[in-house]
């Protein structure tokens, strides 16, 4: 699904990513993470084609992103932040990020789903934090495309739309999808996770089940596993 | 008695036309006695040099026309208390020698040229040491192309007590030409079009011009060489160009300007070499330079006056100032009235800084208007160094002067 | 890219620094018309309004808007879209925004004062029409500016620095070289420098439709000359144009290498 060969970036003198490959086909969650300044964010953006390696390849479904922009129809991304023109109302957002691709949109669902029906007439910019969140979590999962990136989900959300969210996540990887995340909620991680990529210094420490991390780390806690990781330095295969 | 009643009561009356007994109005003349009375009936009369010594009056009925046939000068009056009224005169002959005219008056008095209509002229009316006639309400148009093979409209020459008035002179050299003539009053007259000068004085003195229009002329209206002249309700206007003005004043003393109005000129008037001349109530709208002062002007006044939204009021070489501006309207005027006197507390300094500059480089033009020029010519006014220091109008009109 | 434009004009069509800027100029536009009754007057110093604020309004809402949008961008890019429809989608959008509250702004008590029916409805032509050149330009050059600053500090200080120099410090060097090569023929020069600069080409247009008595007399004529033919306004168009296409071409080509 994502081939990632060989990619360096620097910004500056700083090398946030070195010689990195990685290989995502499993079905479910994939759980990318490491401490600020890993490398995460760029990791993503550079899956995305919004950032430019310096050197090595990305291919998404096969097609090599460099080429052309049309391997985003079926990649969905949710952004950190979650900031909209201040101006729109959110129908309005919601329309405009449909329209940008030819397939049928799934919004209806999912502002059931998360109980937006009050908002869709509201500007964006008098939106709270959470609720901005749950748009931006329509517009990325409106698309219903096989590859989702997600950068932080559950930021700003309320226990009862995490809830959702886990539960919209849920149903998302029984229908077979690949869904990459950067989280720093280790709780989090732990619940819809299945697989762990393990970020330092723009290297991958580990990769693999978060079982295999369990054993291999001898920590029950994903917290701990991880802190053994960031003692231990050592790179596991 | 007898000579304070019209001769023309007394005279007998000889009909003109193409089938009558006086088929030309040569023959006619010839067979009048003096103070008869001509009229010359509809038709084309195909005839020049019509001489008349004797007094007469000779009226065109139902616009008969005079053809020149481009043989040199059609009428030439050469005797006292002759009228020619009602014609159309047409190609006379052009010469580089002879200063052929349509209507020539030489050393006459009590004429009058009325109601006539010249075309296809070199000269128009042509008065050569006459005195005390009238040129009344005739229409003279040319076709002129160069300075040099064309002539003027009107033209005086040491003639005196002449009243020229009602006229539309267009497409001649010089719409109206005074040259040595005293005590002309000019009125009511249009000059348009014309290749040099609307109006043009040379060396006379004591005449004064009121209510004419002056439009579009080659290079404006020019007084030069000339004292007590007097200038009233005239309006210049459109004369454009690189070395045009509405109004020239070249060694003029003591004469006086009121209620004229300059616009859309690229100089409403340029001044050189004036002193005691007055400028009052006038309206300068539009211009490029409402007035250009250059050297040896002294002791002129300027007060009264209208300056609106000329790109520059005032233009002025030197640095020293002898002549006053007060109680003049400008409309770049941004200073207040805090004693509600009617005039602004803050004295009004016509003279800009770019207006200095684009005197010694003329390129400089371009930039007129531009934020950097409005700084540099806010710092000129808050501590003048290039224009002259004294050069004040102390009591500025809130309001546009009325009169 | 026309759901781009689209979007962000209606997004700021519908911002409250759009309607400010609006009413600014139905106020400026009302006020120098009604209050003052001469529309010479009102002309000259709308003038000044465009030379000086336009373009500086277009340099700060350009900046600002790309700095604001910053995520949304982002999010625009992860779409299956290309980099220079985003960029020049939200540029149009926003150029053609300010463009509108300008025209409307003056238009309306211009139209309100019977200017439709009057002869001077064609500097009011060339008023607008420089005011929305000079808004596109300037915008552009903004957005430039912000793409290659990620400091947001930095990005302001440059853009305003521009606007300085283009809107102020080109004329005093202009007339600087010109006093000081006085001797030599100069008009060649000046034509060339007045065109060059966006701001003065925009000047000299108006003027030519204004101040013409005093253009006309000496050097002006040449000016008149070379503005009032057809090719004169064919190059003029184009140098306006050109300053258009090659900040657009500019802001593609940095957008391509970009990293969000």
């Amino acid at each position: 699904m994502v081939d990632i060969r060989n990619i360096s970036k620097s910004f500056g003198r700083n090398q946030v990513l070195k010689d990195l490959s990685l290989n995502i086909t499993q079905e479910g969650v994939t759980a990318i993470l490491g401490p600020n300044g890993s490398g995460k964010t760029t990791l993503l953006k550079c899956i995305l084609g919004l950032t430019i390696p310096d050197r090595g390849n990305i291919t998404v479904h096969g097609r090599d992103i460099r080429k052309d922009v049309k391997y985003r129809e079926d990649l969905d991304y949710l952004p950190q932040i979650a900031d909209f023109p201040a101006n729109l109302k959110v129908r309005e957002l919601i329309k405009m990020i449909g329209e940008l691709r030819h397939r049928t949109t799934r919004e209806n669902e999912l502002i059931r789903f998360f109980e937006l029906q009050p908002f869709l007439d509201k500007k964006l910019g008098t939106l709270s934090g959470g609720t901005r969140q749950k748009v931006n979590l329509v517009l990325a999962f409106m698309f219903n495309s096989p590859l989702v990136i997600l950068d932080e989900p559950s930021s700003g959300l309320d226990p009862v739309s995490l809830l959702r969210l886990k539960q919209w996540i849920h149903e998302e990887k029984e229908q077979g999808k690949v869904i990459l995340l950067t989280s720093h909620i280790m709780s989090l991680v732990e619940e819809i996770a299945e697989n762990i990529v393990f970020l330092l210094d723009g290297k991958i420490y580990f990769s693999g089940t978060i079982a295999r991390l369990r054993s291999e780390t001898e920590e029950q806690n994903l917290e701990h596993a991880i802190a053994a990781l960031l003692s231990g330095k050592c790179l596991v295969r | 008695m007898i000579l304070l009643i019209p001769p023309a009561v007394y005279g007998q009356k000889t009909e003109v036309c193409n089938t009558c007994q006086t088929r030309t109005i040569t023959g006619a003349i010839k067979k009048a006695a003096p103070f008869d009375t001509i009229v010359v009936k509809p038709g084309t009369y195909r005839e020049f040099n019509i001489g008349i010594t004797k007094p007469l009056t000779i009226i065109g009925e139902g616009n008969p026309v005079i053809d020149g046939e481009n043989k040199g000068e059609i009428i030439t009056v050469q005797s006292d208390h002759v009228t020619i009224d009602g014609f159309t005169i047409v190609n006379v002959g052009t010469s580089y020698t002879t200063d052929y005219a349509a209507v020539r008056v030489v050393k006459s008095r009590h004429f009058n040229i009325r109601n006539n209509t010249l075309r296809k002229l070199f000269f128009g009316i042509y008065l050569e040491k006459s005195a005390e006639g009238k040129v009344v309400n005739n229409t003279i148009a040319g076709d002129a192309v160069n300075e040099y093979n064309s002539g003027n409209g009107i033209q005086l020459w040491y003639s005196r007590k002449v009243e020229v008035t009602g006229n539309t002179v267009q497409n001649v050299r010089d719409g109206i030409y005074l040259e040595f003539s005293d005590d002309i009053a000019i009125s009511h007259n249009k000059s348009t079009g014309n290749l040099r000068y609307g109006l043009h004085f040379m060396f006379s003195n004591n005449d004064i011009y009121t209510d004419n229009l002056f439009e579009n002329n080659g290079s404006g209206v020019a007084v030069m060489f000339s004292k007590f002249i007097k200038m009233h309700r005239n309006t210049f206007r459109k004369n454009w160009g690189p070395s045009s003005y509405g109004l020239l004043l070249k060694e003029i003393t003591d004469s006086e300007l009121s209620h004229n109005t300059f616009e859309n000129n690229t100089s409403g008037i340029h001044a050189e070499g004036i002193s005691r001349v007055t400028f009052t109530e006038n309206d300068f709208a539009d211009n490029g330079y409402a007035v250009k002062v250059r050297g040896a002007c002294y002791h002129n006044t300027f007060s009264h006056n209208n300056f609106l939204y000329n790109t520059f009021d005032l233009s002025y070489s030197g640095h020293i100032n002898e002549n006053s501006f007060n109680s003049n309207y400008w409309s770049d005027y941004r200073g207040y009235d805090l004693d509600r006197d009617g005039t602004g507390d803050v004295p009004y300094r016509p003279v800009k800084l770019f207006s200095y500059m684009t005197g010694q480089v003329p390129e400089a033009i371009v930039l007129l208007r531009s934020t950097f020029v409005g700084l540099l010519d806010f710092s000129e006014k808050v501590s003048p160094v290039f224009t002259p220091a004294g050069l004040l109008d102390h009591t500025p009109e809130m309001k546009k002067n009325t009169w | 890219m026309l759901k781009i434009i689209k979007y962000s004009f209606f997004d700021l069509l519908r911002s409250k620094w759009s309607y400010v800027y609006f009413l600014f100029y139905l106020l400026l536009g009302s006020v120098l018309l009604f209050l003052n009754n001469d529309l010479s007057g009102a002309v000259i110093t709308l003038m000044n309004v465009n030379i000086i604020l336009v373009p500086l309004i277009a340099t700060v809402f350009g900046v600002m808007y790309y700095y604001n949008s910053g995520e949304f961008t982002i999010l625009l890019l992860a779409q299956p879209v290309r980099r220079r429809t985003v960029f020049t989608g939200q540029y149009l959008g926003i150029a053609g925004s300010l463009a509108l509250s300008l025209v409307l702004g003056l238009g309306i008590p211009f139209a309100a004062y019977g200017l439709f029916r009057s002869a001077a409805i064609w500097d009011f032509a060339v008023l607008l029409l420089t005011g929305v050149a000079l808004t596109f330009i300037f915008t552009l050059l903004a957005f430039n500016i912000a793409l290659s600053n990620e400091n947001r500090i930095k990005g302001f200080g440059y853009a305003i620095l521009l606007w300085l120099l283009l809107a102020i410090a080109y004329d005093g060097i202009f007339l600087l070289l010109l006093a000081h090569f006085q001797e030599y023929p100069l008009e060649r020069f000046a034509l060339t420098a007045t065109v060059l600069n966006p701001v003065d080409l925009a000047r000299i247009l108006i003027l030519l439709k204004l101040d013409i008595s005093a253009l006309m007399g000496y050097t002006g004529a040449v000016f008149k000359q070379f503005f009032g033919t057809g090719a004169g306004s064919l190059l003029s168009g184009l140098v306006l144009l050109l300053w258009i296409f090659v900040p657009l071409w500019w802001l593609q080509k940095s957008a391509r290498k970009k990293d969000f």
